[in-house]
């Protein structure tokens, strides 16, 4: 209990961090659930940028001048803490990309396509978001490869006997998600991982709805690429990380071609820089990166079991309170959950929820969250999604549930 | 046939923006009105929620028809969100009654004196331009067809 008295004291502290929380929107004070679509940022990481662009603008790796020293040294210590994030054994490991889907792009494109034959299979999840899917069947098109999916079960967990089924030796790459974005179901990655090695296939992670959330540990689940965003994390929009292991990534052909990832270049033959530039062509999202390195000590600040055990309270809390509500039908009950909470209220439109939410002042998700074919599954068209960051409360549920008897009591 | 003659657009948008001056600028009570206009609409028939009555360039499914009768044009609407059939029950009881030339004429503006962008956002007011453009492109037809037929 004690814990618990300490963080609800610190999460006023931890809120004040956050200057856009203390606004008010349609006249109430915000309150933001909109979480897994992009969390909001602490003071550190804005003024990461700030003084980025007051202090140390200049383009890395190339020039020999202070600034360019300076920011390429910034630039590589974030790389250097991506890797500590993530337990990855090396930095060369760690590629900065624009976010999650630019690093499953990157895998589908060069990985795919250096090793996907006609009659190879790729399996994901129905759990995916349209990310982890749509790289994939261009990638399997091209390569006349087979997508294959994992059914999920009715309270939204990958279907293990099922996936088990699926595999076999034409599998060669599977791809899922560490959480997922709807349901805010916890996959048991590492055992994903273990039964797809067995039949000699590489594992994607997706892990956007992870990383503000769920302890990560590469080698521990020893998957062969996973990936992140940072805005995600509460770090800076446009910038994220891919991780690969040194073997597979050294194997790739360049995702694209440009400055930076080249070593010579001729008009004849062009040889390619070293890992993890090999795959950063041209000036990256420099002042974002550095700004990155700012929401990994955050979340490592306030320690990720802190985070872990607070969210877990919000959405016990939350998972009560809208359960006890009888039009309410929560979407998505596994066992180990992210801080999300999907719903639907009968005869009342997830559009229609969010936005009276919105009209007092609550920002939730509604609409399919880009999982259409979950949605499918589910035979919905949408859920009102609110998801929880650090920064919540449960009197915000209480606000969130207010609101929603409002909706209820209205049409009814 | 409908004989009597309806107020103009422009009076009737006046009453709109006069019936919202009374919300006191509160978006929750804007919504809750809107969606209470939408409770009010008659029904459209089954049969005409056909995919090639939807809008579109509406997020949420808008059904819509017209008919003339006399020189008058008629909608009927249905949506399957609460505000945007409150919405789309605001242009009927604007454009209801009126003679095609009329609707392919008029200048909306009650929308901005009702701050609508404010309260149901960017996404709705572009999907509400897109009714407004349906609904124009029906008077346009029956204005052709009033044409041809004189």
């Amino acid at each position: 209990m004690a814990i618990s008295a300490t963080l609800s004291t610190d999460i006023k502290k931890i809120r004040e961090e956050f200057p856009v929380l203390s606004q008010k929107v349609n006249g109430r004070d915000l309150v933001y659930f909109d979480n897994a679509a992009t969390s909001q940022k602490p003071r550190q990481v804005i003024q990461a940028l700030v003084d980025y662009y007051q202090t140390s603008n200049a383009n890395i790796h190339r020039g020999i001048h202070t600034l360019a020293e300076r920011a390429t040294k910034a630039y590589e210590e974030t790389r250097e803490d991506a890797r500590a994030f993530i337990n990855a054994e090396s930095s060369s490991e760690i590629i900065f990309v624009r976010g999650v889907t630019e690093g499953i792009n990157l895998v589908a494109s060069s990985y795919g396509r250096a090793f996907l034959r006609e009659g190879d299979e790729v399996i994901i999840s129905a759990l995916e978001h349209h990310s982890n899917i749509v790289p994939w069947q261009l990638i399997c098109e091209e390569k006349k490869a087979k997508l294959r999916i994992v059914p999920v079960t009715d309270i939204g967990e990958i279907d293990l006997d099922a996936y088990r089924k699926l595999l076999s030796d034409r599998t060669r790459i599977v791809a899922t998600n560490h959480a997922s974005n709807t349901l805010g179901t916890i996959n048991p990655v590492a055992e994903i991982t273990r039964m797809a090695h067995a039949h000699g296939a590489v594992v994607l992670i997706d892990g956007a709805q992870a990383g503000a959330h769920l302890d990560i540990d590469v080698r521990a689940i020893d998957c062969d690429f996973y990936c992140l965003s940072a805005h995600k994390m509460y770090g800076p929009t446009g910038t994220g990380i891919l991780y690969g292991k040194r073997k597979l990534l050294e194997a790739m052909p360049p995702y694209q071609g440009g400055g930076e990832m080249i070593k010579d270049v001729t008009f004849e033959k062009t040889t390619y820089n070293e890992l993890p530039y090999k795959f950063e062509a041209g000036t990256p999202n420099i002042a974002d990166v550095i700004a990155y390195r700012e929401a990994f000590r955050f979340i490592l600040g306030l320690g990720r079991e802190t985070i872990r055990a607070h969210e877990h309270d919000l959405l016990t809390y939350a998972t009560e309170k809208l359960s006890s509500m009888p039009s309410v039908k929560i979407v998505g009950t596994a066992a180990e959950k992210v801080g999300v909470v999907s719903f639907v209220v009968d005869g009342i439109h997830p559009f229609d929820i969010g936005q009276m939410l919105d009209a007092r002042g609550i920002a939730v998700r509604t609409g399919h969250h880009c999982t259409q074919p979950l949605m499918d599954r589910y035979g919905i068209e949408g859920t009102v999604r609110a998801s929880f960051a650090v920064y919540n409360t449960k009197e915000e549920i209480d606000r969130l549930a207010e609101g929603l008897q409002r909706v209820i009591n209205f049409v009814k | 046939m409908n004989n009597e003659t309806p107020r103009s657009i422009a009076a009737i948008q006046d009453e709109i923006i006069a019936d919202f001056a009374l919300l006191d600028d509160d978006a929750e009570m804007k919504v809750l009105y809107v969606m209470e206009l939408g409770q009010k609409l008659p029904p459209m028939p089954d049969e005409d929620k056909t995919d090639e009555n939807i809008v579109k360039g509406c997020q949420s499914r808008v059904w819509l028809t017209a008919r003339l009768e006399g020189d008058r044009v008629y909608f009927t609407a249905d949506s399957n969100t609460a505000i945007t059939k409150g919405l789309v029950s605001l242009l009927i009881r604007i454009f209801n009654g009126q003679k095609p030339e009329a609707i392919l004429a008029s200048d909306l503006h009650f929308m901005n004196a009702i701050g609508m962008e404010r309260f149901i956002g960017t996404q709705r007011t572009n999907g509400f331009s897109a009714m407004i453009r349906q609904m124009k492109m029906y008077a346009l037809a029956f204005k052709t067809k009033m044409e041809i037929g004189s």
